[in-house]
């Protein structure tokens, strides 16, 4: 029995070699439409051909509703997909995701050399990249008056910064004369408006559409411009060599308008935290100038002048009453002399001497002390004077008073 | 310095965070501290008023470089 496999065994297996070949996975395919159906689903399928083959093609509806050109039976095209097998059928078809014209390709090699010529000359360098002010008193807007990409813009700022005024410079923002005209709108914003930030936008379009802002003119303008630019044309990945020279690059018109404009909650918020930071710096400054004025309040204690005032005193109370001992030391002493005196004097007393029996004796005529016996001659009279009292005595000669004592006894 | 009523948003929030700043430098007299404080509160308090009253004006530019009003 030969070895064989069932019809989903086989599948399968194609199915995986499809899925593994890098080349089929990333593919463009150049060809011509036709059988061109649209389904409810939202899904496109067609039929990709040339002179001698062709191949099914699918473009789901999440592919089909990004794609900027619409294609039709029998444009020329350039598909972009992976290859893989249908099973359920059998067949092998194109899952598409991109679908441009042919005749784009003349545009993107024009888009590829005015690039590489621009960049050449630094006019992509970060260093000529002026920045977007934090808040932007005026902020100058340059697309078409009726653009949708306009009303975006001002929602946005409305929403997120209404303190702003706005400037529109209304400009043709496709067609053959768009690319003049914007140039002429930037101009003119450098001539009479004061503003401080430019947003150069124009909602999604086809290629062609968005052409004007891939044109020479138009980026060296950009340049010119007194405001830093802002650019946001087309969607997220639409690039056009405004977005290269453009200060700032926005995917969007509305992420143009955010990116120029700080969020008014934000400002909001930020504003309670100064205020809120004001309040708390205060308070601690009040704190530490208090702490400071008690530190200083100690040191001041410290040095002052109390505790050598006291010092000093004490030092005089010393003084004052070693003085005062001095003096009553001197007192004292002088106070025993004084007793000493008195002692000698008391001592030197004749009326003392007079006690202890001795006499004193006068001439009684002329009251003079009989000091020596010379003084006194017999028959004088004297006055004895004694303790208590006077004898009145005359003086005699030895003899006669050795006599009378005889006479006596 | 500038009466605050007629400062711009722009300028008053600056003024703002340049005075939390210099508060925070603390390299201030406790007098400077609190007319700094003073002015910082009425500042924040203008800066709320200007946002609270703001509404978006919108002008074209005309060729001859006159603002019309579009709302």
């Amino acid at each position: 029995m030969l070895a064989s496999y069932s019809v989903a065994e086989l599948t399968a297996y194609i199915r995986d070699l499809f899925a593994l070949d890098d080349n089929l996975q990333d593919v463009w395919v150049s060809g011509e439409i036709s059988n061109m159906t649209r389904a409810a689903s939202g899904h496109w399928y067609f039929t990709l051909k040339d002179s001698s083959a062709q191949i099914k093609c699918v473009m789901w509806r999440s592919n089909a509703e990004r794609q900027t050109f619409t294609p039709a039976n029998g444009d020329a095209v350039l598909v972009h997909g992976a290859v893989n097998v249908y099973e359920v059928q059998g067949v092998y078809q194109l899952y598409a995701d991109l679908i441009r014209p042919t005749g784009i390709g003349d545009l993107y090699a024009e888009f590829e050399r005015l690039k590489a010529k621009l960049e050449a000359e630094g006019l992509f360098d970060a260093e000529r990249k002026r920045p977007i002010p934090k808040f932007p008193r005026v902020i100058g807007v340059i697309t078409s008056a009726d653009a949708a990409a306009f009303r975006d813009v001002q929602n946005v700022l409305r929403r997120r910064f209404p303190l702003a005024k706005v400037v529109l410079s209304p400009c043709l923002v496709q067609g053959d004369e768009a690319p003049a005209d914007i140039c002429r709108a930037i101009e003119r914003m450098n001539r009479h408006a004061e503003v401080d930030v430019v947003l150069l936008v124009r909602g999604g379009g086809s290629l062609e559409d968005l052409w004007a802002f891939n044109d020479e003119r138009v980026a060296r303008m950009i340049c010119e411009s007194r405001a830093p630019v802002i650019s946001g044309v087309g969607h997220e990945t639409d690039f056009t060599i405004a977005d290269f020279v453009a200060d700032l690059r926005a995917p969007t018109p509305s992420v143009a308008a955010e990116l120029a404009t700080p969020n008014i909650d934000d400002l909001r918020h930020s504003i309670r935290t100064l205020d809120t930071d004001l309040q708390q710096l205060m308070a601690s400054r009040l704190v530490s100038h208090g702490d400071a004025l008690d530190t200083m309040r100690r040191s001041l204690r410290h040095v002052s002048p109390e505790a050598r005032v006291r010092t000093l005193r004490q030092r005089i109370d010393d003084l004052n009453s070693r003085a005062l001992a001095a003096e009553r030391n001197r007192l004292a002493l002088w106070g025993e002399r004084l007793s000493a005196r008195t002692l000698a004097l008391h001592a030197a007393n004749p009326r003392g001497i007079l006690k202890r029996g001795y006499a004193i004796v006068y001439r009684s005529d002329d009251g003079r002390q009989v000091a020596s016996v010379s003084d006194a001659s017999p028959g004088v009279g004297l006055t004895i004077q004694l303790h208590d009292g006077e004898l009145k005595a005359r003086v005699e000669d030895k003899d006669s008073h050795e006599r009378y004592k005889r006479t006596l006894f | 310095m500038s009466d605050i009523n007629e400062l711009s948003f722009e300028d008053a929030y600056a003024e703002l965070e340049a005075i939390v700043l210099k508060l925070e430098s603390g390299e201030l007299s406790l007098e400077e501290s609190v007319a700094l404080f003073e002015r910082g509160r009425r500042l924040s308090e203008h800066c709320q008023t200007l946002l609270d009253q703001a509404e978006l004006r919108v002008s074209r530019l005309t060729d001859d470089g006159r603002l019309e009003p579009m709302n």
